[in-house]
């Protein structure tokens, strides 16, 4: 609620992210800033739908959660439903088409994120006219730089498509297993193509980094804060994006938890409901919701794990934990120099796994002992993702529970907003297009995808309002 | 049928909302036509690497559900021109396709959007409802008859626009969900 001496600012939606998001600023009676919220409409009903329908139809059906991710959703459910079907180990040639759909996921996300939506704000500025501010204004003025990002993310559909089948209807991962190997020709069509991407990553990474040092004065402060990060990790420590077990460590890097288990997860993480937003925040139950939220997604990624197994991604996160003295990086806007470095660990992936014989095996799918409940993590694009099933003798789902990356990330955005709000409208009567602009500038490093967490409601321009504390609506503004 | 014209299909939508999946709904009918020199494709929403595959062709047809507008359905014929500049999320429309296909692969292939009128869109379920069924087959069909004589139109409705601006198209389709 707003108490009497304060007003509230409105900014809706969040342009350049997925679906509806509006943001809301808490001003007191001096223009000082108190509270920032990010509000996501979260849209429940998949649980529910999913209730009573055949464990094996799910990995297909979660797919209809997201069409930015739908491939991370299948994944996540079909690893559970391996728990469910007793397949405790899947055939190398199951476990590695997996991981190519995977990678080639990934490849293609943070592709289509650093080239459509961040790259418009690190080549022309957070103040530049969002005229040109935009992929069409990086188009004409990086025509080469454009082509590259179309191109990348369509050498990753096409893996997907390859590995997971048909766009709208890909069943790729069953429970246990796979439904298809590689063929020679499809692995020799992308081994074609694959050094032409490794050198586009090289120079995404290169453009992430030059920015980022170019620019460390006014980046180093934007929108950071310390925080506890969260990924799974492998069992020696190293980065894994389809499976691992649970690490967090706080600001200075200590482990908070570690090696936890993902059918495990529900007693070291605890989902709050809070009254204002129907998004819930997860944290970590050791330490309360106070000081227990974390960050998901790249940064924490890279800032969690002990090393990546792929050589040139390991020489760029070396470079990258340097700036920071091998301590985690806190910053913000440091979300796009991870985010690169698991673009180029993706491409190497890839690379690695499409020359690995294993691909064009035909035992394909296992079973095993047969059980009543299953959880599984991956590391989607965007960050940790839970997928959490019941299933009864009749093989329906009896409950079904997910945390989606942009949840955990709830809580660290709003705090990225407010430390925005306060660097950047704190004393300013006025609402101005560079203000909001900022904000949202903080909100896109985290490439949130609502759609995952939300009923996209489409999108419509920014329109930011300050009201009083009677709620008088005391200026409003709107990007064209 | 001019079977030299090469032309591409792309409905999308998401089958899991009910009538927003009457895009990929079409693309499933137009596919079982079999119709020669087209290719059909289907997608949850239209991405950059759509611009690629679309400068391909010749002729490019994008199929979508209306929560609005008339039935049974409407068809705009469209371009790159005055393309949606704003690029605000991870999917784009039907002219953002085509301004990155123009700006980036030099190709500006003749292209229309179909509008299938749809009518349940607030709910996960699979299925159509009988009302975007009836509006699907007239448009299959409408599709099929001008394909086949080389001739597709527009269809607007009486006295009005229908495809405005990628802002308007937007706020009428508010209350689906984009292709999530």
């Amino acid at each position: 609620m707003v108490s009497a001496n304060q007003k509230k600012i409105t900014i809706e939606p969040v342009t350049r992210v997925e679906g509806h998001g509006k943001v809301t600023i808490l001003l007191d009676e001096n223009n000082k800033v108190t509270q920032a919220r990010l509000h996501i409409v979260e849209f429940r009903g998949f649980e529910r739908f999913v209730q009573g329908r055949p464990f094996w139809e799910v990995p297909v059906l979660v797919q209809r959660l997201c069409g930015i991710c739908p491939v991370s959703h299948h994944l996540c459910a079909a690893k559970a439903m391996d728990v469910i079907v007793g397949a405790d180990k899947l055939t190398p040639t199951a476990e590695k088409m997996r991981r190519l759909m995977h990678y080639g996921q990934t490849f293609q996300s943070h592709a289509l994120h650093f080239f459509h939506l961040a790259s418009p704000d690190l080549l022309f500025g957070f103040d530049a006219d969002v005229a040109i501010r935009n992929v069409i204004g990086v188009a004409a003025k990086y025509p080469d730089l454009a082509v590259q990002g179309v191109m990348m993310r369509k050498y990753g559909q096409e893996i997907i498509k390859a590995t997971a089948g048909k766009k709208i209807h890909g069943t790729g991962a069953i429970p246990g297993g796979i439904n298809k190997n590689l063929t020679i020709a499809e692995r020799d069509e992308f081994l074609k193509d694959i050094d032409q991407m490794m050198e586009w990553c090289r120079g995404a990474l290169k453009i992430a980094v030059d920015y980022t040092v170019a620019n460390l004065e006014k980046v180093a402060p934007f929108g950071s804060f310390d925080s506890n990060h969260l990924s799974i990790v492998r069992e020696d420590g190293a980065m894994d994006l389809y499976h691992g077990n649970l690490r967090a460590i706080d600001k200075d890097g200590n482990k908070i938890i570690d090696q936890v288990d993902p059918q495990d997860y529900h007693k070291v993480i605890t989902e709050e409901v809070r009254p204002w937003s129907y998004m819930k925040f997860p944290f970590l139950s050791e330490l309360g919701p106070e000081k227990g939220w974390y960050r998901v997604g790249p940064l924490a990624r890279v800032n969690v794990c002990d090393f990546i197994d792929t050589p040139e991604a390991e020489e760029a996160r070396k470079a990258f934990m340097a700036v920071t003295d091998g301590k985690p990086n806190n910053l913000t806007m440091a979300y796009h120099w991870a985010r690169m470095i698991e673009l180029l660990h993706s491409g190497e992936k890839i690379k690695e796994l499409l020359n690995d014989p294993d691909l064009q095996g035909d035992d394909l799918v296992v079973k095993g002992e047969r059980r009543g409940e299953g959880a599984a993590i991956i590391e989607a694009p965007r960050g940790t993702l839970f997928h959490h099933y019941k299933v009864d003798e009749n093989d329906q789902v009896t409950m079904a529970n997910l945390i989606v990356s942009t949840t955990s990330n709830n809580e660290p955005m709003n705090l990225a907003v407010q430390k925005v709000a306060q660097d950047h409208i704190s004393g300013v009567a006025e609402i101005t297009e560079g203000l909001l602009n900022h904000v949202e500038v903080a909100i896109r490093a985290y490439d949130p995808c609502l759609s995952c967490a939300t009923h996209a409601l489409g999108q419509m321009p920014l329109t930011v309002t300050l009201e009083d504390q009677a709620g008088n609506v005391l200026d409003t503004k709107s990007t064209k | 049928m001019d079977t030299e014209l090469k032309t591409l299909f792309i409905g999308y939508g998401n089958p899991g909302r009910l009538d927003d999946g009457l895009g990929p709904a079409m693309a499933e009918a137009v596919e079982k036509l079999a119709l020669p020199g087209v290719v059909v494709d289907s997608d949850y929403q239209l991405t950059v690497e759509d611009a690629a595959e679309v400068a391909k062709y010749d002729l490019v047809v994008f199929a979508d559900a209306a929560i609005s507008g008339p039935e049974p359905f409407w068809v705009k014929r469209i371009s790159a021109t005055g393309a949606h500049l704003s690029f605000s999320s991870h999917s784009v429309d039907p002219r953002g396709v085509l301004g990155l296909a123009k700006e980036l692969f030099k190709a500006e292939p003749e292209c229309y959007i179909f509008g299938i009128r749809g009518y349940e869109f607030n709910e996960f379920g699979e299925g159509l409802s009988s009302g975007a069924q009836a509006n699907l087959a007239e448009a299959v069909e409408y599709l099929k008859e001008c394909l086949h004589n080389n001739n597709l139109k527009e269809i607007r409705p009486e006295g009005g626009e229908i495809y405005r601006s990628a802002e308007q198209h937007e706020e009428d389709n508010k209350c689906k969900t984009e292709n999530t």
